[in-house]
């Protein structure tokens, strides 16, 4: 039990990581990956939907979609759930942090359409996975996500400095950076 | 086909039920992180035009509802509103009413299109005069020159721009509201603001020596010279190669439109000015 979730820990965030190898939630990967505290704020945001998306969704599969044979209704009321939890999130952030709020601007309410998160519950659905399950990896695919864009971020907070082709600079540059980091994550493949 | 009514029911009833419940819940959780917003906020939003053109410097009106609510700058930024707006704010935050602007509009600062203006080489990139000017600034042989290719028209959101046969662009001045996005947008730096009742004005950008603008455009300053002597109350002045009007001096005669050699200067006489 403990190894399996072990394994589905660091599958999410190493093997199968959300971003670099199941190309999931790109939009925010790139466009919050300007400065490091941007993008420890947005991992934070992230993994707190996740996890409790994993959370809602698996109920909502277990105590209503499975006994009245409603499947096919999954795609619909997992996004309303993720669309509930991130304008939730969002007051609290405006409460909370409104500069952390300020910073992340329009990719904040993007959760809502970000596909790792729906990814997340969708994959928990397709491998039968228990609660705690469900829960580890939603938690870990966000820390996976996490790990991903700080990385980045740290790269990209670097290259501002770095002598780059005057055609490459800026974007360009950046989609080299995330394809070079894909390619590393892959050095993971097989590890477990 | 037989439509089974119960499974239609309890999913209409199941996903109404989650809706309901997690409306309720938002419902409370706004109610508890409310922020309140300042007051003053929401009357200066009320007041901008709500257009979020961008042109007062800020993302969008709120941005720049906020600023003005927090004092930090000053009520004049938005091009758009214009006179009304100056004073309906000056009233809610309570400042003296400052004094009246003058309209002003875009105005492109190149005739010289296709008929006039020669090119280097055979473009064909993207139909972009951004893309178009980083190809070593564009395939007009005239490297201040309007590059044709619309970008202005893209940029103003107000629909103002439009592109005449000859690939200059035309300005709506009836719904110009001297935004400015095309004035920072224009890679050549075409456009500028001008006072809407200062109707005389240079149609050139080149710096270049009066024999290569000959080569390179029919319809480009010269520098002459002639505008500058012509002027009565000494307006217009030469500056490195371009004939410039000082429009605090500027009194619309128009002596200038008739003495221009190369119908560079456009006016209320010049019949260009008005296609």
């Amino acid at each position: 039990m403990v190894s399996n979730l072990f394994a589905i820990f660091f599958g999410a965030i190493l093997i199968n990581n959300f971003v670099l190898t199941r190309f999931l939630g790109i939009c925010p990967f790139l466009g919050v990956s300007k400065k490091i505290e941007t993008a420890v704020g947005m991992s934070l945001a992230v993994i707190f939907v996740m996890t409790i998306a994993s959370l809602a969704t698996w109920g909502i599969q277990t105590y209503l979609l499975m006994p009245f044979n409603m499947l096919y209704l999954r795609t619909i009321s997992f996004i309303l759930v993720i669309a509930v939890l991130v304008q939730f999130v969002e007051m609290v952030m405006l409460k909370a942090t409104p500069t952390l709020y300020q910073a992340l601007g329009v990719y904040l309410p993007l959760i809502t359409t970000n596909c790792a998160v729906l990814g997340v519950t969708l994959l928990n659905l397709n491998e039968n996975y228990t609660l705690v399950q469900s829960l580890m990896h939603g938690f870990a695919g966000g820390v996976g996500f996490g790990l991903a864009i700080v990385v980045f971020a740290g790269i990209r907070e670097r290259l501002d400095f770095a002598p780059i082709p005057k055609a490459l600079e800026g974007f360009p540059i950046a989609l080299i950076v995330a394809g070079l980091l894909s390619i590393a994550f892959s050095g993971f493949q097989g590890l477990l | 086909m037989q439509l089974d009514m119960r499974s239609v029911i309890i999913a209409l009833a199941s996903l109404g039920t989650l809706g309901l419940i997690f409306g309720a819940g938002l419902a409370i959780a706004a109610k508890k992180f409310a922020v309140p917003t300042d007051p003053l906020y929401d009357e200066v939003l009320g007041a901008l035009p709500g257009v979020n053109c961008g042109g007062c410097g800020y993302p969008g009106c709120a941005a720049y509802a906020a600023a003005v609510a927090r004092g930090e700058v000053g009520i004049n930024l938005c091009p758009v509103g214009g006179n009304d707006l100056l004073v309906n704010l000056a009233k809610i935050m309570k400042l003296e009413p400052a004094a009246t602007l003058e309209r002003q509009v875009a105005t492109p600062y190149c005739d010289g299109g296709a008929q006039e203006a020669g090119t280097r080489f055979l473009y064909a990139g993207i139909l972009d005069c951004v893309v178009a000017n980083a190809m070593s600034g564009g395939d007009k042989d005239c490297q201040y020159g309007c590059l044709g290719y619309g970008s202005c028209v893209k940029m103003c959101v107000f629909g103002a721009i439009s592109m005449d046969e000859n690939r200059i662009p035309v300005v709506n001045e009836a719904k110009c509201t001297a935004c400015g996005m095309c004035v920072k947008g224009c890679p050549k730096h075409i456009f500028a603001l001008r006072p809407s009742s200062m109707q005389v004005h240079i149609r050139c950008r080149s710096h270049d020596k009066g024999k290569d603008v000959r080569k390179k455009c029919s319809v480009g300053c010269i520098a002459c010279g002639l505008c500058v002597r012509a002027c009565p109350v000494k307006a217009i002045t030469m500056e490195n190669n371009l004939a410039v009007i000082d429009y605090t001096l500027c009194t619309n005669c128009g002596l200038c439109i008739e003495k221009c050699p190369m119908k560079t200067i456009h006016g209320p006489l010049s019949a260009q000015s008005t296609k």
